[in-house]
């Protein structure tokens, strides 16, 4: 850890920039081995590791698009109804998240309102903004800046999972605050909407195939039935 | 016994190896590569392959560590509450239970699937996809393994779940004492230990000794 880590380019590969599609290779995803994709279509698997081979992910933009908009009608709930709710000697209170942040906004913890609000609120928004952009740049073939389409596509596979840092924060609250009579927490609806939200938004990013940012010429055809 | 890729290994025919890059599957040749580097792609910068970061030992002693700290982050309590001299105290599964029990399977399944079964699974795949093969053996089933250990790296998400402990413990020491438990300090423990795992797992080096044993001629070992 901690090393620079240079990046290496090999210099064959630079001048004649072709994809393993189009010569008839598959990568395999799981172990990166690079095979040759038969004739006929139909699943092949990795002859190391075993993997289903593709030569793009099956049906990529039809199951991301599918797992996004699920995930945009989540968004709603998970943000309306409250994530937390507290009662006490003193009354009953139920939190969304938005309110949550203001909470702790308030209460001067601006670095856990900052925190919470990264990953709860930034980081599911600019998933689901940032997908559909890339699903509708593919599926309009556009040949705009695919570098920083192929970085924007890392930088949601790699935020993705800490948007679940308000679900944990819950379930702790939850399990801790029950002292008899005095105070107690319950998990919200809301909790389980955004919850929801967070697996769909991470299976959208999976199913999402990067390689057709690249592929705006020659589209290899899909075997899938 | 030693597991060192050897020179005439079956699946290295030539020199120049191609590979295809996962993100924009540009074709391009493998290069060689100094210990501790990454090799990336020439057209998107994605990461395509590591260098040799650990040995097979080091490895193995990450792994076992990691498997005796998870072992104790999920056995004692990771905090005390005190308040008003009553006091309540829960561990990572006591989190799962709690939810469960108001209702909220779904909040409870997603705790227990990304904070517990998946790291534990995940340790045991490696536990038993890196013993045998520091014995000389390779273990059956051993590309389900990594398979698994691929897919599941997205959903384990233990250093997510400690800054959510360590979010949730600030937010309540407002309102009441928390003495935090030996749970937590073994949770971050193992985190670091997994980390520093995952960091010196090379895929490109461990399919290499299991090629290595695959074509070596089967003398002692079983397989």
């Amino acid at each position: 850890m901690g090393r620079e880590d240079r990046p290496v380019t090999s210099t064959a590969s630079r001048e004649s920039a072709e994809s393993a599609a189009a010569h008839g290779l598959v990568s395999c995803l799981a172990c990166g081995l690079l095979c040759r994709s038969p004739a006929a279509p139909g699943a092949i698997r990795c002859p190391r590791c075993h993997a289903c081979l593709h030569p793009r992910k099956p049906d990529s933009i039809a199951r991301t698009w599918a797992f996004l908009i699920t995930a945009c009608i989540l968004y709603v709930p998970a943000n309306t109804l409250p994530i937390l709710e507290t009662r006490s000697l003193f009354g009953s209170q139920s939190n969304t998240i938005m309110s949550g942040v203001i909470l702790f906004w308030n209460s001067g913890s601006w670095f856990v309102a900052a925190l919470i609000f990264f990953a709860s609120i930034v980081v599911p928004l600019t998933k689901l903004i940032a997908l559909a952009l890339l699903l509708i740049s593919i599926q309009r073939r556009l040949a705009w800046q695919p570098h920083q389409r192929t970085r924007l596509y890392r930088l949601l596979d790699f935020i993705g999972r800490w948007s679940m840092l308000d679900i944990y924060v819950t379930a702790l609250s939850v399990a801790l605050v029950q002292v008899e009579s005095l105070t107690s927490m319950r998990a919200g609806l809301g909790a389980a909407a955004f919850g929801a939200v967070v697996v769909l938004t991470m299976l959208a990013v999976q199913a999402f195939d990067p390689r057709l940012i690249w592929d705006t010429g020659n589209i290899p055809e899909e075997p899938n039935a | 016994m030693q597991i060192e890729p050897k020179p005439d290994a079956c699946r290295v025919p030539t020199q120049r190896k191609l590979l295809a890059c996962p993100h924009c599957d540009l074709l391009q040749f493998e290069v060689d590569l100094a210990q501790h580097h990454d090799a990336h792609c020439a057209r998107c910068d994605a990461p395509l392959y590591r260098g040799t970061r650990a040995r097979l030992d080091w490895m193995i002693a990450l792994t076992l560590g990691s498997a005796i700290l998870f072992l104790v982050s999920n056995l004692f309590p990771i905090a005390v509450l005190k308040m008003a001299g009553a006091y309540n105290t829960t561990t990572l599964a006591g989190t799962v239970l709690a939810l469960h029990h108001q209702g909220r399977p779904i909040v409870a399944a997603l705790m227990l699937i990304t904070a517990i079964l998946i790291p534990a699974c995940e340790l045991g795949a490696m536990i038993y996809m890196l013993i045998p093969l520091r014995a000389g053996r390779i273990a059956p089933g051993v590309p389900v393994c990594f398979r698994f250990v691929r897919a599941a790296h997205p959903w384990s998400m233990t250093e997510v779940c400690l800054l959510g402990v360590l979010v949730t413990l600030a937010k309540l020491s407002d309102m009441a004492i928390i003495i935090p438990g030996i749970a937590l300090w073994a949770f971050a423990g193992m985190i670091a230990l997994f980390a520093a795992l995952r960091a010196s797992f090379s895929v490109r080096d461990f399919w290499a000794w299991i090629d290595a044993l695959r074509c070596a001629p089967s003398t002692d070992s079983g397989v």
